[in-house]
């Protein structure tokens, strides 16, 4: 971006809230069911049917409040948004305006850049979800399913205090952390669980007035919503620095091009002409619903990332990978609490050996093929001595085959390390014997050398020498200082 | 204050009701009524009280998240003027 242009970017985040039922029926809200069958007669919008709000959606809407600080009304209004589109039944959509169930919070983001940024969440309101129409599978017509309608979603809506799309997606990663954190929202982007529309204008460097907003609907992916907000932000300082005017306007993002594109301009603007609704008297939340939530609310991933830091000395990298989503930190914790003072050690193979396996098996973490206190039970033996680091990797691939715990595969494959200082110079005698050469040459200077024997030393012993102590044998054999 | 033709025409369409000139006279002059109710109103003395969201003094009831629902669709479809495969079908939508 040129220096002379500052952006100014703020997000509205839909978070599906993780209900069995919907906001205001008991049909149900699985994804993927067959069209129409979960849209009941209220989802329909019959005459004659009344919502009634569901009290888990509700309470998911005070936990997330809880977590980033922000004020919880003790009385919202649910007001009807008006507008006219097939896949909504009623004509309006039941949305929270004036009176939101949570008001103004903040969130701490860390960008990638290593700075922590205060984001301000401007309110987060109950609302439902409508249909989905598709355009595409009937002849001159579209096919209408409700199965969506009715789904309860929470928009998060922050403050435009984000100057750059690293910063936006830096916020909206958070915001997917914390939201699957607290057990509110499955975080899932490919079902439209959690989507984003981003407002962004720009304005010279130095002033404060806002400049003509556009805003990107429904951008349902980490790395379209950076590119995107890249593209606007380009799109508008080329415009201006040409003469143009930025009209405000609602535009699409087209991720094959990675461009925005015009989809409506404010003339045919939005007038949702927005009132209380009448079927639903407002909503009271007592000091009770809020302690009851609070009683029940986890440790949050800002905390423990710092926690983390601070009293088990992590590298910072280490404690955001970690506080990444709230099974990695807890199945990181269990390793930890059966192997104490270990922390760097159990982070690096909850990040590596136990990661890649995951990755490669495509398992979730919580369905890991070796648990917590199998691995603590592996690292354990490694930080005995009775397994070399090489062989703890063997060890684990043969624990995710399915072949037992690590004492038995120990055991059984007869991987214990040579820690018989005999037995290993007996190896090393053998192997300086072949080679006197080179022993002589590595003797006289030329320590490059040096591994040669390491290797062939390990090689005899399969890889069962302690390291350390073949080190530290083989360098007094051949005669070096020892290090 | 009295409502121009624009004004009116725009809320026409905001209801999708199709309002033919030769009526936007007689529409303007009722809505125009009505808004002169409304500054009748804004002239009652509201001093210290809250706005109002709903006109009965209750609070709204919950329900616990459970699915009490089962699949109705071909009931429901059979409604409707014109449904396939499942789905409602309503004249091509274009954006």
């Amino acid at each position: 971006m040129s220096r002379a242009w500052e952006a100014v970017i703020g997000l509205e985040i839909h978070a599906q809230l993780s209900t069995a039922s919907k906001l205001f029926s008991g049909a149900p809200t699985a994804y993927g069911a067959e069209p129409n069958t979960q849209a009941s007669a209220v989802d329909v919008a019959l005459p004659g049917t009344l919502p009634v709000p569901n009290r888990a959606a509700i309470a998911k809407a005070i936990r997330f409040g809880l977590a980033i600080d922000g004020q919880i009304a003790s009385t919202s209004v649910f007001a009807r948004k008006n507008y006219f589109y097939p896949d909504l039944p009623k004509g309006y959509q039941i949305s929270q305006y004036e009176l939101p169930i949570v008001g103004r919070g903040t969130l701490a983001v860390r960008v990638d850049d290593g700075r922590t940024i205060a984001v301000a969440i401007e309110r987060a309101h109950l609302e439902e979800d409508a249909g989905k129409s598709v355009h595409d599978a009937f002849h001159a017509e579209t096919g209408i399913d409700l199965n969506r309608a009715g789904v309860p979603l929470l928009e998060i809506v922050s403050a435009p205090v984000m100057h750059s799309a690293a910063e936006a997606v830096a916020y909206m990663r958070t915001v997917h952390t914390l939201v699957r954190w607290l057990g509110i929202c499955d975080g899932n982007m490919q079902e439209g669980s959690f989507r984003c529309d981003c407002n962004v204008s720009v304005r010279p460097a130095g002033t404060t007035t806002l400049g003509t907003r556009t805003e990107i609907k429904n951008v349902n992916s980490f790395r379209f919503v950076e590119k995107a907000i890249e593209y606007e932000i380009e799109r508008q300082i080329r415009a201006i620095e040409n003469g143009e005017t930025i009209v405000q306007e609602t535009r699409l993002y087209d991720p094959t091009r990675h461009q925005t594109r015009t989809m409506r301009t404010k003339e045919s603007a939005d007038d949702y002409r927005y009132f209380p609704d009448p079927d639903l008297p407002p909503l009271v939340v007592t000091s009770a619903d809020i302690e009851r939530e609070r009683a029940s609310m986890p440790e949050l991933p800002g905390a423990r990332r710092a926690r983390y830091v601070a009293a088990l000395a992590l590298p910072e990298a280490d404690a955001d990978q970690l506080c990444a989503d709230k099974a990695t930190a807890d199945y990181f914790e269990a390793v930890l609490s059966a192997l104490p003072g270990e922390a760097k050690l159990a982070a690096n193979w909850v990040l590596g050996e136990l990661a890649a396996a995951l990755n490669e098996a495509q398992t979730p973490i919580e369905a890991a093929r070796v648990d917590a206190a199998a691995l603590a039970t592996l690292l354990a033996r490694l930080r005995e001595g009775v397994i070399s680091g090489k062989i703890a990797k063997e060890v684990f691939a043969a624990m995710w085959n399915g072949e037992g715990g690590a004492d038995a595969i120990i055991e059984a494959r007869g991987l214990r390390q040579i820690s018989d200082t005999g037995a290993l110079a007996a190896v090393i005698d053998e192997v300086l014997r072949e080679f006197p050469q080179q022993r002589d040459a590595c003797r006289g200077g030329q320590e490059k050398l040096f591994p040669f024997f390491v290797g062939q030393v390990m090689k005899r012993t399969r890889g069962q020498a302690n390291p350390q102590q073949l080190n530290a044998l083989l360098r007094e054999k051949i005669g070096l200082e020892t290090a | 204050m009295n409502l121009d033709h624009a004004t009116v025409r725009h809320i026409a369409r905001l209801a999708r009701l199709a309002l033919p000139d030769g009526e936007l006279d007689a529409v303007s002059a009722d809505l125009t009524q009505v808004l002169h109710l409304f500054d009748e109103l804004q002239t009652a003395n509201v001093e210290g009280l809250n706005p109002l969201a709903h006109p009965l003094d209750v609070t709204v009831t919950l329900r616990d998240d459970a699915v009490t629902e089962t699949d109705r669709s071909e009931t429901l479809l059979a409604l409707a003027p014109e449904s396939q495969g499942g789905y409602y079908l309503v004249p091509k939508v274009i954006e």
